[in-house]
Formats: structure tokens, C-alpha cells, sequence
């Protein structure tokens, strides 16, 4: 009891990370039909970024306390990703805009590749574990003898796990709102329903492509942070892994849709978590019930969990 | 009156002013020196056959094509081939085959057409500030009377593909409107509608008029444009055949014609013109 509700929170805060990545794969899909593999290497961009901060920007006197450097780092997090992002969108996928599907998603691998190499050599030793500062309160949750076993049966939540699971919930509820009622948030839809339509309505597509890599990077740069907050050390290779757990999440939802991003990002998260505690194999294994779940879905329901209903949503 | 006499010696400028579009596809003109001059609340009718470039010519007022010849005004400027910024120009549109959004709401459609003529910037939208409210309010506002006008208040929060084919129409009337235009093209408002959804939509015509938006309307239906429009132009295999006033237009045996067809011999002799006509293109 005690080891399932552990796994429990465990899988949760693990589904908050991916679900912030997985909202960036979700919205520039829905808007330009781009599987943006680079996506994963902007969240571990973000994670370097903040990092950076916290080594080279921030005063000694400040680094101690969190309340200042977290936010500064989540800052500096986000203004890396965002960069990045828009370097990425302008050089790499906008003049390919016109070009057939397979181009772009090639070239979203060379990005990939690019992203994980250039933080190979710019970030010094960045290829093994980064150790990232505890930038939170240091302490854990602790739920006291919740099972029969007693005092024996405490569920420990880390405080960083517990704020990645806010802030990602804060987050996409924002995300959502912007998008149902906002000028810009209109715009988006509209584009990825039908973009010719939107043009004659005025809208401009550009800013409507930059800004959905901006809200997808700026998603990716604060989970980057956090999860390296949460984990404690970083290396380039972050990217790889939770983007495809991401990547995962937004198909197993139906891509297109933000609701099926983050709720295939939570399922994600328990499969690793739960899959790794009770199936056969172990935490070994845990992959491999994540893909067999991906698999199963896509087989009953190939547009995904949320996917026709919404499938045009930004 | 005299005051009559010197408006009607000098007429307004035209509102839209299309000169010489001609557009070419690899070998095909779809359109060939096609010219139009819109006045100030004018209703001007677009007709001819199946083919005639008559939806071409729309994409080319609206910046969809460029034209591979000549130019279109608004108020005597030349507009961009782009088809966002022609939209904030002033000249609107709605399609032959309705392209609503189809998965958005009645009001959401109208507000998207909103757009060009709101400002809302990020960090207002973000924290939600007063700016932003009132910014959506008067979007929202203002879609709303647009479909009063047009009759779908009730249908407000209806997702535009559940609409009835007629509501679809009009919903896309006022989308265009939406955008505050000088100029609106409406493409085949009519196809499909029965004689009272027809007869509303000429009303519907007739009051956007009155609000002093110049019309250029794509139609089929002969009756209708005549009982609507100020000037007919008659566009066939791409070329503009007759213009002028309804009368004039349909006394024009040519556009009986074009229209009607006309005996065998002659369609056959037309023909062997043509294709002669044709080859010394080629040769040239």
C-alpha cells in the first residue's frame, strides 16, 4: 500500500515534466503539422540555462536563498528555451514551411543532434552528470502511516516534486485559457484549422508559428529548470529521454490536442512508475510498458485519447 | 438641382480598382486583362459560366494570387499579394465552398475576423489586466451586433459546423464584416438556398450596402443579380464580355449566348475560330 501510493506520487510528478514538454509538441503540431523532434533538447537546453545562471550570473550572497534564485533561474530557463526556439524556427523549419512533410522532420533530428552537441562543447563537462543546485526548500513531504504497516508506511514527497506538480497544473490551465480566450489564442486555432482562412481574417501565420514555438519553449525552459531541481544533476542527454517520453504522451493523448497532452503525460508517468514497481522485469523494464501501452492505444484508437474531437485544437 | 448635377459630373473615385489582371497558370490564362472599378456603395454583379475565372479574379482581389499582369487598388493604392495585409486594407470575402472554422464557435468565427482590429498585447492578455478585458468586451460586443445583423444571435454559441447550410453563409457574412471592410466580395452568397433564404440574402445584401460597404457579388443565378446589382460585368473563358447595367448586360445578345448557347452551326464555326485563333497565338 505504502510502496503503491510512493509510486503513486512519484508517477505524478514525473507526468508534470513530461506534460510541460508534451504541450510544446502538441501546439506546433496542431499548428504546422511538425513533429518537432528538438523539442526534448529544448527542455535540457533550459535546464542548462538555468543552471548557467545560477553558476555564473547570480552573486554568491543570493544562491542560498531559493526564493530569489529559483526565479531567477526559471527565468534564465525560459529565455534560453525561448531563444532557442526562435533561432531553431527562423533558420531551420521556416524555410523549409513549403516544403514536403519529411524534410522538416529530418531536419527537427539534425536539430536534435545539433542542440545536444553544442552543449557538449559550450558547457563545460556537460556529457556527464551536472550536479544542479538545490534551488528549492531541501525538504520532503512526509505522510506519515498512511498504510497498515504503520509508522513504517511513510509516502515521502520531495518539496520540488510537489512544486513541479503545481506549477505544471498552473501552467496548462494558463495555456488553455490564453488559447480559448485570447486575440492570439484565437488566431491559433483558427491557423491550424484552416490557415488560408486565417490569413483573409488578417491573421499574420509568422507570428502565429513564432509564438507557438515561444509558448511550447518557454513550457519546456521552466520544466527544464524544475526538473533539474528536482533530480539534482543535468547532462545533455535529459533531452532525449523526456522528449521522448513527451513525444509519447502528446500521440498516446492525440496530438493536436493540449487536454491530450497532459493527460497522456500523467498516464506516462504512472506506467514508468507503477510498471517499474509491480511488472515483470522491474524498473529495467519500465519503457518497455510504456510503449506497450502507446502501442495498444494507437491499435484501438489511432487518433489518439483525445484526438478527433480535438484534434484541430491549437 | 444643381447639387445633383455636380455629383453627377464628378463621380466619387472608385472604391476597388482592378486594371488589366490577367493571370496565367503554366500555359493556361485563367484570366486575360480583366478589368473592374467599384464605386463607393455600390452593388457590382460577377457572372458568366462555370470556368470563367470568376472565383480567380476574387483570389486575385484578394491577394491570394498574384496577378502575373496588371493591378488592384483600393482607393488608389496598390494592394499586396498578401492575403493579411490586403484584409487590413480593407477588402473582405467569403467562399464558394464555406470555410468557417469549423471547430470553433458561432461567436468565436466572428471574433476571429476581429482580429486586425484589436490590439492586445501579451502581458495585459497574460495577467489578465483591465486593458485585456476591455479590449475582448468590445470584440465580442461587436461581433455580436454583426450577427444580429445577419439573424444568428441565437445560434451564438453553436459550433459552426453544426450550423444549417444557410446559417453557414450568413455566419460567413459576418465574419467578413468583422473585419470593418470597404470592400466586400461575396462568392456565391446564394448556392444552395432555397427562394426565401435567397430573397433574405438580397435584403441582407441591400443593408450591407446601406452601411456604406461597396459588394461584388458572384452569382449564378441571373434573377437575383439583376434584381441586385448597380453594374453587372460578364466574364467568360477568362476575359471580361460585357459590362454596364443590368438592362444593358441583359440585352446584350452575347451574354444570351454565352448563357443560352446558340445553334449548333454556329458553336462549330465558333470553334474552327478559335482553334485558328489559337494556332497563331502558338505561332506568334
Amino acid at each position: 500500500m505504502t510502496t503503491l501510493l510512493q509510486q503513486l506520487a512519484n508517477g505524478i510528478a514525473l507526468g508534470a515534466t513530461i506534460g510541460l514538454i508534451a504541450l510544446g509538441y502538441t501546439m506546433v503540431y496542431g499548428i504546422i503539422q511538425l513533429i518537432n523532434f528538438a523539442h526534448g533538447e529544448v527542455f535540457m537546453v533550459g535546464a542548462f540555462g538555468g543552471l548557467a545562471v545560477h553558476r555564473w550570473v547570480l552573486p554568491e550572497s543570493f544562491r542560498e536563498n531559493w526564493y530569489v534564485s529559483l526565479p531567477l533561474m526559471l527565468l534564465g530557463g525560459m529565455a534560453v528555451a525561448v531563444a532557442i526556439a526562435l533561432i531553431m524556427e527562423r533558420f531551420a523549419y521556416r524555410p523549409l514551411r513549403n516544403a514536403p512533410r519529411l524534410a522538416p522532420l529530418i531536419t527537427a533530428l539534425g536539430v536534435s543532434i545539433v542542440l545536444q552537441e553544442a552543449i557538449r562543447i559550450w558547457f563545460p563537462n556537460a556529457d556527464s552528470a551536472q550536479p544542479f543546485p538545490k534551488a528549492f526548500v531541501d525538504s520532503q513531504i512526509t505522510i506519515i502511516g498512511l498504510g497498515p504497516d504503520g509508522p513504517e508506511g511513510d509516502v515521502s514527497i520531495r518539496a520540488s516534486q510537489l512544486l513541479l506538480v503545481v506549477v505544471s497544473i498552473i501552467l496548462s490551465v494558463l495555456l488553455q485559457s490564453y488559447i480559448n480566450r485570447s486575440k492570439m489564442g484565437r488566431a491559433m486555432r483558427a491557423t491550424a484549422q484552416d490557415p488560408d482562412t486565417a490569413r483573409l481574417m488578417g491573421v499574420n501565420p509568422d507570428r502565429v508559428i513564432v509564438l507557438t514555438f515561444v509558448l511550447g519553449a518557454a513550457l519546456a525552459g521552466v520544466a527544464g529548470v524544475l526538473y533539474g531541481v528536482d533530480i539534482t544533476n543535468v547532462d545533455n542527454a535529459i533531452g532525449f529521454q523526456n522528449g521522448i517520453f513527451a513525444f509519447t504522451a502528446a500521440v498516446l493523448g492525440g496530438i493536436g490536442s493540449l487536454r491530450g497532452a497532459v493527460i497522456g503525460a500523467f498516464i506516462i508517468g504512472l506506467i514508468k512508475t507503477l510498471g517499474g514497481q509491480y511488472m515483470w522485469g522491474g524498473t529495467q523494464y519500465d519503457y518497455v510498458w510504456i510503449f506497450v501501452v502507446l502501442i495498444l492505444v494507437l491499435v484501438f484508437r489511432p487518433q489518439g485519447l483525445f484526438g478527433e474531437a480535438e484534434r484541430v485544437r491549437a | 438641382m444643381s447639387i445633383t448635377d455636380n455629383m453627377a459630373a464628378a463621380p466619387a473615385p472608385p472604391v476597388l480598382q482592378a486594371q488589366g489582371v490577367t493571370m496565367v497558370f503554366g500555359g493556361l490564362t485563367a484570366l486575360n486583362n480583366v478589368s473592374l472599378s467599384l464605386g463607393k456603395g455600390e452593388i457590382v454583379g460577377l457572372i458568366g459560366p462555370n470556368g470563367a475565372g470568376k472565383t480567380t479574379f476574387f483570389n486575385c482581389l484578394t491577394g491570394l494570387y498574384l496577378p502575373s499582369r496588371g493591378r488592384v487598388l483600393l482607393d488608389g493604392s496598390q494592394l499586396a499579394a498578401d492575403p493579411s495585409k490586403v484584409t487590413i486594407a480593407g477588402v473582405a470575402r467569403t467562399f464558394q465552398n464555406i470555410r468557417l472554422f469549423p471547430n470553433m464557435t458561432v461567436l468565436e468565427n466572428v471574433m476571429v475576423g476581429r482580429h486586425s482590429r484589436m490590439r492586445q498585447d501579451p502581458i495585459s492578455t497574460l495577467l489578465r489586466l483591465p486593458a485585456f478585458h476591455r479590449g475582448e468586451r468590445a470584440a465580442r460586443e461587436r461581433s455580436r451586433e454583426l450577427l444580429e445583423f445577419v439573424g444568428l444571435t441565437r445560434a451564438e454559441h453553436e459550433v459552426a459546423r453544426n450550423l444549417p447550410y444557410g446559417d453557414q453563409r450568413r455566419l460567413e457574412i459576418a465574419r467578413a464584416l468583422a473585419t470593418d471592410p470597404k470592400v466586400l466580395l461575396l462568392d456565391e452568397p446564394t448556392a444552395g438556398m432555397n427562394p426565401q433564404e435567397t430573397e433574405a440574402t438580397r435584403q441582407l445584401i441591400f443593408a450591407i450596402r446601406d452601411t456604406g460597404v461597396s459588394v461584388v457579388v458572384i452569382e449564378h443565378d441571373i434573377k437575383f443579380i439583376f434584381g441586385l446589382c448597380d453594374k453587372v460585368s460578364v466574364l467568360v473563358q477568362g476575359e471580361l464580355l460585357v459590362e454596364g447595367t443590368p438592362e444593358v448586360v441583359r440585352a446584350d445578345p452575347r451574354v444570351v449566348e454565352a448563357y443560352l448557347g446558340k445553334p449548333p452551326e454556329e458553336v462549330e464555326a465558333d470553334v474552327r475560330a478559335a482553334s485558328t485563333e489559337h494556332d497563331t497565338r502558338g505561332e506568334a
